[in-house]
């Protein structure tokens, strides 16, 4: 779960991270308001939405007075920001963060991340602050310091001013920094987190460290005990399919073909959308049912896989294996009778009682089409879609 | 010969009286699997499917004298249920439940790490070596006895795969699924390993998806260890970066962890990978007649 930088800052600020004041405003008079609060000239009026690259797209703007807060704020809530990270369509700003603008002298990386190959959480850092740290991987790896955490131990003080010295902090920042860097690990493991960014980093030319900008993802899985965290979820950010899904524990990815699908198991649900490919076609939809595609799930499901206009055709792909067949043949009858499905829909089912299941879709009188494996389903929902003019 | 379980190995069910354990202990009963305890916190004493139920795993161990359990335990309480049974000298553990805290399972990782208890999970579907030893969720009468492994990040993709090699009459030493979280107890590595050593098994097949690294460290390690041939498909060729897909695991971040690269390198150290999920079995089979294995392989 992503939130937005405001929120982040929010929760570092908590933790003992130096950040700038700020305040967060819905309405133009607001960040006017708000920026009457800030002691400093030059307030920054940043566009927040759940993507980078706002700067680049117009959506991060410097004040020097009153009349530029109330003139760049006008112009960027309601805009549609168009970053490399929010997609063609863009998203719309409602929300701003009004912040006190500072001196830079030098701009930092510093992120936590899980390294996969290792179990371990590891804190980077570059010199490069500003630039995405892929690039900086890319380009100039030799940049990138890194520091792997004993998970019983924590970050340790001096893992914290190795990794200051080796990103060439001044000297008399070295202490400043070291405890940022404690201070953030422990707001990642507290609160749960997958990833901690802070781009850029940076010392003021008053020899402050501030964390001029912050991401924070969080674990999903431990939302149930960060109550606080799950508090601030935007959905206005997030797909609206696939925030219905989640209602019905279904796990949906709106992708932008027209074939929909719907399968049991992530992985083989992966695999479906690449066989639609493979065969031709497009797949409009990643769509797990779980484990216990109950008929109501099922119904669910092909609700949400209609709810894409661009659908044209369906292929359920249920490897039953413990998991009956006939139960979920009969969620799929009353699913089609219910939704008065007029599109081709392509079943495959493989699992306990598969004969009973294919018998009970052909006795419908529906218009399902049985499939006999998962290649043969991909072809027969391909070509159905492509005969009936997509 | 298989890896990991067998007929003789003797299994106790944590989480027995839950409703998915209850349901699965079942299941594995008629398989055949030795299901010889359960543990459920304060039913100690009680019975479950006519199973003893204990306590604790290490009152479990030491009346039954199993070697593994599976566990069934919500995601809230899974981690300590691995710490319990690693606590206990298991000689291995399989953990089905999904969405366990990262957090959680970085601490389990190193809490096993100077212990003998291999960790199977989480987030998976376990291990089955057909007609004899069934600990997991899979549905046993699509695995067939033979002499291929199989291992696999994805629960149904597996059964999927599975199930094309024993329609075309190819059985199976021992199916593993390691599970779709990013952390997890065994890797691809350590159960090519396994079936390295395995004198039953003469090919392998390994299924991966996107997101991290592990199909390319496994790639490696099969290209300067492996003496069987090996077979492969990773799942989500066509999954946009940056989204999760269902698994917790499943995800391209960062230009990591695509299936292109992954059948790249995989494709480079000597791996046939397979295009399409459904030509898993058929890219297997080309692979043994191509290693003069097919006929050794084919067992109905």
């Amino acid at each position: 779960m992503n939130i937005h930088e405001y929120q982040a800052k929010n929760i570092l600020r908590d933790y003992g991270v130096n950040v700038p004041t700020g305040y967060v405003a819905y309405s133009i008079d607001e960040a006017v308001e708000y920026a009457k609060g800030i002691n400093n000239d030059v307030k920054v009026v940043k566009a927040q939405i759940h993507a980078g690259g706002r700067g680049k797209a117009g959506g991060v703007k410097l004040a020097q007075n009153q009349d530029e807060v109330r003139e760049y704020a006008k112009e960027i809530l309601g805009k549609v920001l168009v970053t490399p990270q929010t997609g063609p369509e863009g998203k719309e700003v409602k929300r701003l963060l009004i912040e006190e603008g500072c001196n830079i002298d030098k701009e930092y990386y510093l992120g936590l991340v899980l390294d996969r190959s290792i179990s371990k959480i590891v804190l980077m850092g570059s010199e490069e602050g500003g630039m995405e740290i892929e690039e900086v991987a890319a380009s100039n790896p030799e940049k990138i310091f890194k520091e792997v955490i004993d998970p019983t131990i924590g970050l340790t003080a001096f893992q914290a001013r190795r990794l200051a010295f080796n990103l060439n902090f001044p000297k008399e920042s070295i202490n400043q920094v070291a405890k940022l860097m404690l201070n953030l690990y422990d707001a990642f493991v507290e609160k749960d987190c997958m990833t901690v960014e802070i781009n850029p980093l940076v010392t003021t030319k008053e020899g402050n460290v501030l964390a001029l900008d912050a991401k924070m993802n969080f674990d999903g899985n431990a939302l149930y005990r960060q109550k606080d965290v799950l508090e601030l979820r935007d959905l206005d950010e997030e797909d609206r399919n696939e925030i219905e899904a989640s209602k019905y524990d279904l796990s949906y990815i709106q992708l932008d073909g027209n074939i929909g699908c719907m399968v049991n198991g992530a992985g083989l649900a992966m695999a479906t959308m690449d066989i639609i490919k493979y065969e031709g076609g497009n797949p409009a939809n990643f769509l797990d049912v779980g484990g216990d595609a109950t008929p109501e799930k099922v119904a669910e499901a092909f609700k949400i896989i209609l709810s894409d206009e661009e659908v044209k055709g369906i292929l359920v792909n249920v490897f039953g294996g413990i998991m009956k067949c006939d139960y979920i043949a009969q969620g799929i009858i009353a699913a089609t009778k219910e939704l008065d499905l007029s599109i081709p829909l392509v079943v495959r089912l493989e699992g306990t009682n598969v004969d009973l299941g294919k018998q009970l879709l052909n006795d419908s009188g529906l218009n399902i089409t049985a499939a006999d494996s998962m290649g043969d389903g991909a072809k027969k929902i391909v070509q159905m879609v492509k005969e009936a003019g997509n | 010969m298989s890896i990991y379980v067998n007929k003789d190995t003797k299994v106790i069910v944590q989480g027995i009286t839950g409703s998915a354990g209850m349901d699965h202990t079942e299941q594995m009963l008629q398989y055949g699997t030795q299901i010889v305890g359960g543990v459920t916190p304060g039913r100690g004493g009680t019975t479950t499917l006519g199973v003893p139920v204990f306590d604790t795993v290490q009152d479990a161990v030491e009346a039954t004298g199993a070697t593994v359990s599976i566990i069934y335990v919500p995601a809230p309480f899974a981690a300590d249920a691995i710490m319990e049974a690693t606590d206990a000298g298991l000689d291995l553990t399989i953990c089905i439940t999904e969405h366990i805290p990262i957090i959680d399972m970085i601490k389990v990782k190193e809490y096993m790490a100077d212990k003998q208890t291999r960790l199977i999970g989480p987030n998976c579907p376990g291990v089955i070596t057909a007609d004899e030893c069934k600990i997991g969720i899979m549905p046993g009468y699509i695995h067939k006895k033979g002499h291929i492994g199989v291992v696999s990040r994805s629960g149904t993709l597996t059964y999927e795969a599975v199930h094309q090699l024993s329609q075309a009459g190819y059985g199976q030493t021992t199916a593993v699924g390691i599970g779709g979280d990013p952390v997890n107890g065994t890797s691809f590595i350590d159960v090519l390993k396994e079936f390295n050593e395995d004198p039953e098994t003469l090919a392998v097949m390994m299924i991966g998806e996107i997101g991290g690294t592990a199909e390319e460290e496994a790639a490696e390690w099969i290209k300067e260890n492996m003496t069987k041939p090996v077979a492969g498909f990773i799942g989500g060729a066509t999954a946009p970066p940056g989204k999760r897909m269902g698994h917790a695991g499943a995800i391209i971040s960062g230009g990591e962890g695509t299936a292109k690269e992954k059948n790249r390198v995989m494709t480079n150290c000597g791996i046939k990978v397979s295009e399409s999920p459904a030509k898993m079995g058929e890219t297997m089979i080309a692979l043994l007649e191509e290693n003069n294995l097919a006929k050794k392989c084919k067992t109905h």
